[in-house]
């Protein structure tokens, strides 16, 4: 019977896997084995000191028993173990579960995975035979390219947004990756009209306003033991408040945008820490789209529906501005390895707030607002994440 | 118009035993949705319990074939290969009469001025074979 450790559980361990275009010759167990070994390293731990395991689904590879086969590959025997299945939030979902994990005393130390290969000419199709497949796909509405532009021109026709703010979004990406050696899109920034002149590939959506899919990977290591936080060479960071909404799965079923379940989910996770959306000194927020940061900055409060491009205008988004947005690149600039991409908020949130983002540190990181999106803004996740206990 | 999707072979619906009745309605040239007997509400797509109440007495109903168009999108680029034979085209969430949205394809012109509640009509083209519920913009 596991009896619950005395310290708050802290986030003591990242590793992370520099995004390529095309991996070659990896498995996705590879790349997850290698993820968790950087986190343990980062940590200071050994393998044996990690018994909770957050794995995610995997649709080629290991599609049941992830957590069986990745505890076999990398020789552990986690008294905790699960999928976390939310799309783009499942990394900030494995965060606020392996807390809820380390307190309920199910385990002490968790590591979260996400990682995935992305070969050159393999397209894996879905394997769904569920509604979304019998009732959009068929009318030539497949893939998350379509469900997103469709959001987009929605949120054009209700509030009269415009490409060029939505183009901005994109050039911000460029531009804080510009600052991030490891971000796919380093020493290629592009600007609004860059943006606007890229390839319309379902129109409204441009080309630089859609992630680029990489092959890469992220692990983050969570736990309440003293000894483990107290030895570790980097500051501890705090889960302070978390929320989440599961709302629908197919873009035809989805609220409307100002009630997207990131709204609720920011809400939630601001209320639990006690703190306001304008006291966050980094915003990392999930960007799949373009699209998806707008309708995020319109959730979380910082401006009223449809009221994004207005009041973007106004501030400013680097490491340097009044406010700090995706300062690594966004998954718009650094790239998206599929799940793992998401993660990649979470891990320069970590960073910032331990002081670390060399080259693009914001001055004096307290807060941090990370967001996760899934399926088509329905499956909502948002964590504030603090240096502060 | 519609003739060009007479041959397109692209993913049609994975038809279940509880979807069966709208496909086979379709193949009759009938749209019929589900009601629930208990709040009244229409529900689509086809289920085994109404998502509102969760009363299990849905019964199918003669839809109107109206709709208002809720948001659209060109495709250029589409997500599975077998649709690019078509494209440039609109796909579009609409809002039936009745009350529930759901997906379908917009036969207009790319260069077609819509909004926002632009009435809509069912349009049933054959797709591969099998009736499709397309709309078309109300003249
Ligand atoms: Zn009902």
């Amino acid at each position: 019977m596991g009896k619950r450790s005395g310290a708050k559980p802290a986030i003591v361990g990242l590793g992370e896997l520099k995004p390529v275009r095309y991996t070659e010759g990896q498995t996705t167990l590879g790349m997850i084995a290698e993820s968790v070994r950087l986190a343990a390293l980062d940590a200071g731990i050994e393998k044996g000191q990690i018994d909770g395991l957050l794995v995610g689904p995997q649709v080629g590879e290991t599609p049941q028993h992830v957590p069986a086969t990745v505890s076999e590959y990398l020789g552990l025997e986690p008294r905790m173990s699960n999928v976390v299945d939310l799309g783009g939030a499942t990394g900030a979902g494995m965060l606020w579960r392996a807390q809820a994990a380390i307190n309920a005393g199910m385990c002490e130390t968790v590591v979260c995975v996400l990682a995935n290969t992305h070969e050159k000419g393999k397209v894996s199709r879905s394997p769904n035979r569920n509604p979304i497949r019998e009732f959009d796909v068929p009318f030539g509405a497949s893939g998350a390219n379509t469900s997103y532009a469709l959001l987009k021109q929605r949120h054009m026709e209700e509030y009269g947004s415009t490409q060029e703010q939505f183009a901005l979004i994109a050039h911000w990406a460029r531009k804080n990756a510009q600052l991030h050696p490891d971000a796919i899109f380093y020493r290629k920034p592009a600007s609004v009209d860059d943006v606007l002149a890229s390839p319309l590939i379902v129109d409204p959506l441009h080309l630089y306003e859609i992630v680029m899919p990489v092959g890469g990977g992220a692990a983050v290591i969570v736990t309440s033991n003293e000894r483990i936080i107290d030895a570790n060479k980097h500051p501890p960071v705090y889960c302070l408040g978390a929320g989440e909404k599961v709302t629908h799965r197919a873009v035809s079923q989805a609220p409307a945008l100002e009630a997207a379940p990131l709204s609720y989910a920011i809400a939630h996770a601001l209320g639990q820490a006690r703190l306001k959306v304008e006291e966050m000194n980094l915003l990392s927020l999930y960007d799949c789209y373009t699209s998806v940061v707008g309708t995020t900055l319109e959730n979380a409060g910082l401006c009223p529906p449809g009221k994004f491009g207005e009041w973007m205008k106004h501030h400013s988004f680097g490491h340097d501005g009044d406010f700090p947005l995706n300062t690594h690149g966004g998954q718009l600039g650094f790239g998206q390895a599929d799940l793992a991409g998401g993660m990649s908020h979470i891990i320069e949130a970590v960073r910032q707030l331990r002081g670390e983002a060399y080259g693009r540190q914001i001055k004096r990181a307290r807060y941090a607002l990370v967001t996760g999106n899934g399926a088509t803004l329905s499956e909502a996740t948002a964590l504030v994440l603090g240096g502060e206990a | 118009m519609e003739d060009k999707f007479i041959d397109l072979t692209v993913p049609g619906p994975t038809i279940t035993p509880v979807s069966k009745p709208f496909w086979d309605a379709l193949s009759q040239d009938e749209f019929v949705v589900q009601r629930c007997l208990d709040c009244t509400r229409w529900v689509f797509y086809p289920r085994n319990l109404c998502p509102h109440c969760w009363s299990n007495q849905l019964e199918w109903q003669q839809a109107s074939g109206k709709a208002r168009l809720k948001t659209w999108s060109i495709v250029h680029r589409p997500g599975h290969p077998a649709w690019q034979a078509v494209a440039p085209y609109v796909v579009a969430i609409v809002e039936l009469e009745e009350g529930p949205s759901m997906m379908t394809h917009l036969l207009v012109d790319v260069k077609q001025k819509l909004d926002i509640g632009t009435p809509l009509e069912l349009c049933l083209t054959k797709v591969n074979d099998r009736n499709m519920p397309f709309f078309r913009v109300v003249d």
